[in-house]
């Protein structure tokens, strides 16, 4: 059992409470996932010739020496710690230049997003704690995805925690296990996807990092994902613009969507949503198993 | 008598103190249960006659275990409402989610509105009446009693059913293992009237519905089949 949640802003009004309001969903979403909370929030995108990335330093990192050894190499580098080991890089680059680089000279850190507008924290904990940590509720956004674990295929872990970097402004949540992730990470390796856990959904989204590199669309990508696939999701998956759901076709991990005029909001039980202003007058329905729902700005 | 519960304020667990201290006796009281908010297991091992309106959308579990009581949720109702319910009644006014009414010995479940998938799963004997669709895998190894669905039924209904009755008024997408049609007869068209009409549903009628029951050819062993297993 984990819980997932996801909140689209409709309004700029709502866009500014967007970490308030995210923050109460995440936290009601405890029971369901008490081992690792994290979050996807879509935010301060930088302009088309940059880049922005975070990266999880394991041991301590000193972010000026970082900065100084981007700016050698990269233009208007600037690095911001963000607590719990998750630092902020910014360059005026493409993406694979920054990750190639990343991946030559700092091999130990471990890239949680990349894009232009994403910005992924977790960590091990109580939701609550993480929520706190990273001071989410005074986070404003266009949209956020988050995850509470209950980890059932692999170690408690922040590497092991969701949401999981898919590519640029790409990631994704997952709600439940795959029984096929061992043969499909190997396959997927051999294809040049890395990995930085053997945890089922990091297999997903490794899945769909492979196919929207490939050229499909999110909704293609995530379409051909049920046949690939083999065991029981919901996944979210937050794009640049807005985000996507799809539960397989069995349907046995609940999802429930609600809209209002300010938002849309997804999550795992109605009880999250609950606490969304106007959410009493808010149609409410689950999402039909096997069949892709998207939202965008 | 009516009696308030807010549940903004208070807990589920005093909720389900009070509502299982009333006593047989108080068939007259009808409790009012506010800002439920997704909460699970409201209104769970009820054992007398008493009113209990629910009012809002309810988390898992709500009214599971019923006995006796007449339960209303005025809006939608999560995974397995009236799970194991055995007798009384419970009335949704919304959508319910998967599993309802989940091995139900007793006692009728009305969905005014639809359900997915799941629907009265492994069923003991309860009725289920829903106004709407119900989703794949409904009265999966459902053994009696039945269910009666007003609009269409989802991907394999009835798969390895046992003595289940149940009725489908518009599309069944496929039928499950061992499910099949069968003749609707007098007794089975009085079934589906006396149901509609305890669901308060008027714009039904029983020469609509098509009837789909047990082959019977899968839950006893038939050495025949063995080179299937």
């Amino acid at each position: 059992m984990c819980g997932i949640v996801g909140l689209f802003a409709k309004t700029k009004s709502f866009e500014n409470e967007l970490g308030l309001h995210f923050s109460k969903m995440l936290e009601e979403m405890t029971d369901r996932g008490p081992d690792s909370a994290g979050f996807a929030m879509y935010h301060n995108a930088v302009d088309g010739g940059r880049v922005k990335v975070v990266v999880l330093a394991r041991d301590s990192l000193d972010s000026i020496i970082l900065a100084d050894k981007l700016s050698s190499v990269f233009s208007e580098a600037s690095v911001s710690d963000l607590g719990s080991g998750h630092l902020l890089i910014t360059v005026a680059s493409e993406i694979d230049g920054l990750m190639t680089w990343l991946r030559t000279e700092h091999p130990e850190l471990t890239v949680l997003s990349a894009g232009r507008s994403i910005e992924i924290y977790k960590e091990k904990g109580l939701p609550n704690k993480v929520i706190e940590e990273f001071s989410i509720a005074s986070m404003s956004g266009s949209h956020a995805l988050g995850h509470t674990r209950m980890a059932t295929e692999s170690a408690i872990t922040t590497a092991h925690s969701h949401p999981f970097s898919t590519g640029d402004d790409v990631c994704l949540v997952h709600n439940g296990s795959l029984s096929n992730h061992n043969r499909l990470r190997t396959e997927l390796r051999k294809k040049g996807i890395y990995f930085s856990s053997d945890n089922d959904s990091e297999v997903a989204a490794g899945y769909l990092t492979w196919r929207l590199r490939e050229g499909d669309s999110i909704d293609e990508a995530l379409n051909r994902a049920l046949s690939d696939l083999d065991g029981f999701y919901t996944f979210a998956v937050g794009t640049r613009d807005g985000f996507a759901v799809m539960r397989d076709p069995i349907a046995c991990k609940p999802a429930v969507i609600s809209e209002t005029d300010d938002w849309v909001a997804m999550a795992s039980e109605y009880r999250a949503i609950a606490l969304l202003p106007n959410a009493n007058n808010a149609p409410a329905w689950e999402p039909n198993p096997g069949q892709v729902y998207s939202w965008s700005h | 008598m009516d009696l308030n519960y807010d549940l903004a304020v208070g807990t589920t667990r005093e909720l389900n103190q009070k509502l299982n201290s009333a006593s047989t006796k108080d068939a007259d009281v009808s409790f009012r249960v506010l800002n439920p908010k997704g909460a699970h297991a409201l209104a769970v091992g009820m054992t007398s006659n008493i009113s209990v309106d629910i009012e809002g959308h309810v988390g898992y579990y709500c009214a599971g275990m019923n006995q006796k009581a007449h339960i209303t949720v005025l809006g939608n109702a999560g995974p397995a409402v009236a799970e194991n319910m055995m007798s009384g009644r419970v009335v949704v006014s919304g959508n319910v989610s998967h599993y309802a009414a989940a091995s139900a010995h007793g006692g009728l479940l009305v969905v005014e509105g639809d359900s997915s998938s799941r629907c009265g799963i492994s069923l003991k004997g309860a009725h289920i009446v829903v106004k709407g669709s119900v989703g794949h895998m409904s009265a999966f190894m459902a053994q009696s009693g039945s269910m009666v669905v007003c609009g269409d039924a989802g991907e394999a209904l009835g798969d390895s059913l046992y003595e289940a009755r149940l009725y489908v008024r518009g599309n069944v997408a496929s039928l499950g293992t061992d499910c099949v049609e069968k003749t609707m007869l007098d007794e089975h068209k009085r079934e589906i009237d006396g149901l509609l009409e305890r669901s308060g549903i008027t714009d039904a009628d029983a020469s609509e519905f098509r009837r789909f029951g047990s082959a019977r050819k899968l839950y006893n062993f038939d050495v025949d089949n063995a080179d299937a297993y």
